[in-house]
């Protein structure tokens, strides 16, 4: 009974996001709707179930640590910590304007809580193997979540970076790939094919888990297992939709990175589901 | 400071390096090294022989190694990257760039095999353009020292201060010019010689051969003026002013691209502040090539003799400012 409240407030949360996601960009006139929607279920499933951290007291030393590797989707990062209390949700709207702690892409400490400067892709996960290094080498507890776009892994450092996750076996470090199968360009299995995806990881040595990425059930039992698994990193391969929530942006390439102008926004709130 | 050219002793920076860093690993144990399968040549072996629970190697990715650096340094510890300067500051550049220097993280880069003098490996392996691309990165401290000992207290000294550094040193022993007492600090130059007739300022192996042309010159009474500047940024612009305003006549020698270096720095301040002739000596926009370091540094134009003919150019017989 209070495991179904429970997902029931995380499905919930998960709503209310998205309305924020859209929100703060059509008052930025730009931004990344797309992949912002699609990652909604992965972030809250994160930052309001397993994810420890004090977001009153952004570095506590033994926070775990999460890179938003895909940086374009910072409007969704944004919108999971100012409702989890790293900062005031009005400051959502002024995304992406001047002097804004807001940035288009996460810089680091701005507003604290953003471990890191990310943007330029394919970077994220070489930042969570070195942390996950360093937490192995001095006894942290803490582990390090790092969160890849599908289109992304198509950079070659990526896989250095999984290379190297497999051979310093970082069971403390965990990837999740938002596979919404959509890239700028289109369809990524036009653009440039990455399918058998899981089994890619699983040749670098990484246990993998599939799961539906709108299923915020599987979202959260998949940390579980992932926290359960020694000696491997885990990647949780999760299945999205690209737009996730807004129908006439679902799985359409032309908006990832196209803001919604004021009567697109009013007819998104209203198709919300 | 001055010492006959017969009399050097010739090190390698890279040993400088090596002693360095075990002096770190001792004294400091959040000190870890990262290595991109070059960790003989670059000295990472040493650190890793005495400290081998804090040595990472990477394989031949160095993309990763420097964003793990990054990451390891978010956790608090000292990471010291080492590998050729091609590699560290061409393969790497957007993740130094973006991930290490706009998040102002405390990575500590150690650029071996830069200039011509690499030799018989060819252009690939001779950096000459390091300098240029980690200089225009803010938040960058990059340093050029000029022989073994201040290659140690070079990589001392970034390993004390907080943020991203680049330290970069070439291949082949190079004259001794310093000791263990010359004074070091991170953006102050260190004049070598006085002299009030030109100076030169020179960085890295080209520190030698500015004292050597001084050397010659002295022999026709004109006396140069010898500036190091091993901190390539911060620069110590106050040392520039002084020379131009108190020498009238600079000469900069450098084993980089004159495009981008330590000639177009010094330019940079010079024009904006007390406008003097000057002349650049370094590579002249190409590729380097096979050869023997000297072979390669006398073809490309990077010595003594070429400091003293540009000096030349500057000085009419009356030791008087040529026309520009």
């Amino acid at each position: 009974m209070s495991e179904m409240s429970e997902l029931e407030k995380l499905q919930r949360m998960c709503r209310v996001v998205r309305e924020d996601i859209l929100r703060m960009i059509a008052a930025a006139g730009s931004g990344h709707p797309g992949g912002s929607l699609s990652a909604v279920e992965i972030l809250v499933g994160l930052y309001f179930s397993r994810l420890r951290h004090r977001p009153a007291e952004p570095d506590w030393a033994e926070r775990d640590r999460f890179i938003l590797s895909k940086g374009h989707i910072a409007p969704a990062l944004y919108a999971v910590m100012a409702h989890a209390g790293y900062f005031p949700r009005e400051e959502l709207l002024t995304l992406r304007k001047l002097g804004s702690r807001l940035q288009g892409h996460p810089a680091k400490g701005r507003p604290p809580g953003i471990e890191v400067s990310t943007g330029s892709l394919g970077q994220g996960l070489s930042i969570g193997v070195g942390l996950a290094v360093a937490a192995k080498l001095c006894g942290y507890p803490w582990r390090t979540y790092v969160l890849m776009g599908d289109g992304e892994i198509q950079e070659g450092q990526i896989w250095e970076a999984a290379m190297s996750a497999g051979h310093y076996r970082l069971d403390n470090l965990c990837g999740i790939v938002d596979r919404n199968y959509m890239q700028i360009d289109g369809s990524t299995e036009d653009v440039m094919m990455l399918d058998p995806c899981a089994d890619k990881w699983r040749a670098f040595n990484w246990h993998v888990i599939e799961i539906d990425g709108h299923d915020i059930a599987q979202v959260v039992a998949a940390y579980d297992e992932a926290a359960s698994v020694k000696n491997k990193p885990t990647v949780i391969v999760a299945r999205t939709i690209k737009g996730k929530g807004v129908p006439f942006m679902e799985n359409k390439a032309a908006w990832h990175g196209k803001a919604p102008n004021a009567q697109e926004l009013e007819l998104a709130l209203s198709q919300l589901y | 400071m001055q010492t006959s050219t017969g009399k050097r002793e010739w090190r390698l920076c890279r040993d400088g390096f090596g002693d360095a860093i075990i002096e770190l690993g001792k004294t400091d144990r959040r000190v870890v090294m990262l290595g991109a399968d070059l960790s003989e040549s670059t000295r990472a072996l040493w650190f890793k022989e005495k400290y081998p629970e804090r040595f990472f190697s990477f394989g031949i990715a160095e993309q990763n190694m420097l964003c793990a650096a990054a990451g390891m340094a978010l956790a608090g510890l000292i990471p010291f990257v080492s590998s050729y300067g091609v590699f560290l500051s061409g393969r790497a550049w957007d993740q130094i760039r973006t991930t290490i220097c706009y998040s102002n993280l405390n990575v500590k880069m150690a650029g071996a095999h830069g200039g011509i003098s690499v030799g018989p490996d060819g252009a690939t392996h001779q950096a000459l353009e390091d300098c240029a691309v980690m200089r225009v990165v803010p938040n960058m401290t990059l340093v050029v020292p000029c022989d073994y000992h201040e290659t140690r207290k070079a990589t001392l000294a970034v390993a004390k201060m907080y943020g991203p550094a680049y330290v970069r040193y070439g291949r082949e022993k190079v004259p001794v010019v310093t000791n263990e007492d010359t004074p070091f600090e991170l953006g102050k130059a260190l004049v070598m010689r006085q002299g009030g007739d030109i100076t030169f300022i020179a960085n890295g192996y080209m520190v030698s051969q500015a004292l050597d042309a001084a050397e010659i010159l002295a022999g026709e009474g004109i006396e140069a003026r010898v500036i190091n500047m091993h901190t390539l940024k911060p620069l110590d612009r106050e040392a520039i002013i002084r020379a131009a305003k108190e020498t009238g006549r600079i000469v900069t020698a450098e084993e980089h691209q004159l495009a981008g270096g330590l000639g177009a720095a010094v330019a940079e301040v010079v024009v904006q502040t007390y406008p003097v002739p000057m002349r650049m000596i370094g590579m002249p926009d190409s590729f380097g090539e096979s050869g023997t370091p000297e072979e390669l540094l006398t073809k490309y134009g990077m010595t003594a003799e070429k400091i003293v003919t540009a000096a030349r150019s500057l000085l009419n017989k009356n030791g008087e400012t040529a026309t520009v």
